[in-house]
């Protein structure tokens, strides 16, 4: 700047006067359509979530004049709770529409406005467990935009190959997995893995622990009345098949994997088994994609004879900031991207599930995801999250549960061991079940 | 600088009082404020949703019995793994890169062709941010995909891809060197600072003497950089005992090498404990200062070679 010619200068005040300008016009153009505003939005921040989140945006651009911003924020759930956390206690206006996730409604409450005047009657075309999951003390602070719960990838061409059928239960599951692995490593794959799944110290790896006690009827870690439930004979022989997969079936570094990570493994074709939500399954089947035309996806097997196919219920949800300056036109901002239009658009184009059930019996969505129906009845023995019976409680409960199952995971601790100390941990956490 | 003083009396140090206050306030409002209003913090049981909306808990956060347990920080053994980590950090990552730093910069003051290219290229890493070069790291000691493993099995040193931030007994060491080729540099360029203000006669004479280059630096070389490497050590312990951005890149929440910032991080952001991660702020602010004023104890022979330095930056 020190050394701005006046040639410079005058380039500068012309620019800014262009600026003015189109200001001013813009601003002229604007009173004739009715006042448009600007909002913001936060979703998903990379690759085909953010393209659909854009996509499904500029449709409703275009149908009422307003423009919208897409916000960047975090791709790892704990670290975009965080940041909203900070913007929302704040009473910042930052985002007006905020993409949550299906455990954060009770946490974030007092920040969200209340949906119910500005939806009519969608909220009844939903899941209603979904609704339920999003009304807090009578108030709908949120709409569910998708729905996930974990599924089980498989390598349909290896299990042909070896003349195995999918798995029928967890231990199963080892068997197979144990069985190809050995033999494709024996014909010269030496870094084919079994099994890769989300064993970070993070959310993904909560999701994934409750996922197998669930599937050994070992309960949800809290029961619906905070009572810790954790340290029973099923959930150590869920945790114990876990802990046997580690160095075996599934690389050491599993311990280090996010959903993406996994997906990487997986995708290029070095594991059997993968446990991912659905979105895995589009990519994995894109036109650049390794594995295309080879990839099963099933829903998650039981622990045994006595167990059920479970998976953790997942998903986003839309809400509205409280501090918004446009709130109207943000909750019908909402509206549109929860509708059944939009959420069929991103069934077919990219597998996310619709949080509306008559969608799963659409045809074209069918086309696009033939594994949808069998994931529909999942859906509804899916286990959820302990995030209502512990309230603002739940993070430290999540953080309690994967850092207590990586100690077994890892090797560090015994399955028993884990058990009992996340049992103790709970216990202080919520001061013996008063959470 | 004593000239400057001694000549001017009362009068001057009104006028020096003048013109500090600005900087003074401006201290206050940025520094202080805060740090009181954490500590403050630590004794209420305020939460992010409503930080306005809280109560006095006393010491509760700190250490509290309840129904015959002991609850609290001091109560927390995951409070305690993480002083634990902190401290191991600090202490192998500030000696390995004080020592690699002084080899580093004995290499930089010699005399060779291409020195000036050198120079610069070795500061590369010092000047990557930290959470770009955390990221690398991350990569590059991924147990699939990662170069450190294909490195060390094209050269036969292991059979097999290791988790390097993975395995609780690699997790820490891996991350203490990711450190090391960090901030090795910042170290080296302080110490090539010192030295070159070391007179060359000295070496000289060294030379004529024909005494051994090991003894030329432990008896002329050392003592005369001692103070500025006093103060490259305390600036990184300083910067060691807070580490955050690099650990938490790098490997998370994870236990085995959480960090006492990232404890108070996971408090006060993650479970929304404004109380009790405000506390846990302060029990780090405490470990920083014990830690530090311990250190100054056991360089007080130096002080004033410490002071002579400053002295010497101020002239």
């Amino acid at each position: 700047m020190v050394m701005t010619t006046r040639r410079d200068m005058r380039r500068i005040t012309v620019a800014a006067g262009m600026l003015l300008a189109a200001a001013a016009s813009a601003g002229a153009g604007g009173e004739a359509r009715a006042e448009p505003v600007s909002l913001t939005i936060s979703c998903g921040a990379i690759g085909v979530e953010l393209s659909l989140c854009r996509d499904g945006v500029a449709a409703w651009e275009r149908t009422t004049g307003n423009t919208v911003d897409i916000v960047s924020t975090p791709n790892s759930s704990n670290e975009r709770f965080a940041l909203y956390q900070q913007i929302l206690g704040a009473g910042a206006d930052d985002i007006d529409v905020l993409q949550i996730d299906v455990v954060w409604p009770g946490m974030l409450a007092p920040h969200l406005v209340d949906l119910s005047e500005h939806m009519g009657d969608a909220p009844a075309q939903h899941f209603p467990a979904l609704i339920e999951n999003d009304t807090v003390d009578g108030r709908l602070v949120a709409m569910p935009w998708w729905t996930d719960a974990g599924v089980l990838y498989y390598r349909k061409d290896l299990l042909e190959k070896y003349g195995h059928q999918p798995p029928e239960s967890w231990p199963d599951l080892t068997r197979i997995a144990t069985d190809i692995q050995q033999k494709e490593r024996a014909a010269g794959q030496s870094d084919l893995w079994g099994y890769v799944w989300q064993g970070r110290a993070y959310e993904g790896l909560t999701c994934n622990a409750l996922e197998w006690i669930d599937a050994y009827g070992g309960g949800t870690v809290v029961d619906a009345d905070g009572r810790v439930t954790v340290n029973n004979p099923k959930a150590l022989a869920a945790l114990t098949e876990a802990a046997s997969w580690v160095g075996k079936i599934s690389p050491e570094g599993v311990l280090t994997y996010d959903e993406e990570a996994a997906r990487g493994v997986f995708q290029s074709g070095k594991a059997v088994f993968m446990r991912n939500w659905p979105y895995a399954w589009a990519l994995a089947q894109s036109a650049d994609s390794p594995v295309k035309g080879k990839v099963g996806v099933t829903a998650l097997p039981p622990g045994g004879p006595e167990g059920k196919t479970t998976g953790t219920l997942g998903g986003w949800h839309l809400a509205v900031s409280r501090y918004s300056k446009h709130p109207a036109e943000a909750a019908d901002l909402v509206r549109f991207l929860t509708g059944a239009a939009e959420q069929k658009r991103r069934a077919v184009e990219a597998a996310y599930n619709p949080t509306i059930p008559a969608l799963y019996k659409d045809d074209e969505v069918l086309a696009a995801n033939p594994f949808f129906g069998q994931l529909y009845q999942t859906f509804e023995t899916a286990v959820a999250r302990p995030s209502r019976a512990t309230g603002d409680g739940y993070n430290r409960l999540s953080a309690a549960v994967w850092q207590r199952t990586q100690d077994a995971l890892a090797g560090r601790v015994t399955p028993e061991a884990a058990l009992a100390r996340l049992d103790r941990d709970l216990g202080r956490l919520s001061r013996g079940g008063r959470w | 600088m004593s000239a400057t003083t001694g000549a001017g009396g009362r009068g001057s140090t009104r006028t020096a009082a003048v013109f500090l206050s600005p900087m003074m306030a401006v201290l206050a409002l940025v520094a202080v404020w805060p740090l009181a209003r954490t500590i403050w913090f630590g004794f209420t049981d305020a939460s992010l949703t409503a930080p306005g909306d809280y109560g006095l808990v006393g010491f509760a956060n700190y250490l509290e019995a309840y129904d015959g347990a002991w609850y609290g920080i001091l109560a927390d053994p995951t409070w305690w793994r993480a002083l634990a980590n902190t401290l191991i950090f600090a202490a192998a990552s500030v000696t390995l890169e004080t020592v690699l730093g002084i080899a580093m910069a004995l290499v930089l003051n010699a005399e060779f062709r291409g020195r000036g290219w050198v120079r610069a290229a070795v500061l590369v890493p010092w000047a990557i941010p930290t959470v770009v070069s955390a990221k690398m790291w991350a990569w590059m000691l991924h147990d699939q995909f990662g170069i450190v493993n294909a490195g060390l099995m094209a050269l036969g040193l292991i059979d097999r891809p290791v988790a390097w931030l993975a395995d609780a007994t690699t997790a820490l060491p891996a991350v203490i060197l990711v450190d090391v080729w960090k901030t090795t540099p910042f170290v080296a360029l302080l110490m090539l600072a010192a030295l070159q203000t070391v007179p060359r006669d000295c070496y000289e004479a060294a030379r004529v003497d024909g005494i051994p280059a090991w003894k030329v630096f432990v008896f002329i070389t050392l003592p005369l950089i001692r103070p500025a490497l006093a103060v490259a050590v305390v600036f990184r312990l300083l910067d060691a005992l807070r580490v955050f951005d690099l650990v938490y890149v790098m490997t998370g929440n994870a236990e085995a090498t959480m960090t006492l910032s990232v404890h108070a991080r996971q408090q006060l952001v993650q479970f929304q404990d404004m109380g009790y991660g405000s506390a846990a702020s302060t029990l780090l602010f405490l470990v920083v200062g014990l830690v530090t004023i311990l250190w100054l104890a056991v360089l007080r022979p130096d002080r004033s070679a410490v002071a002579g330095q400053r002295e010497g930056a101020g002239a």
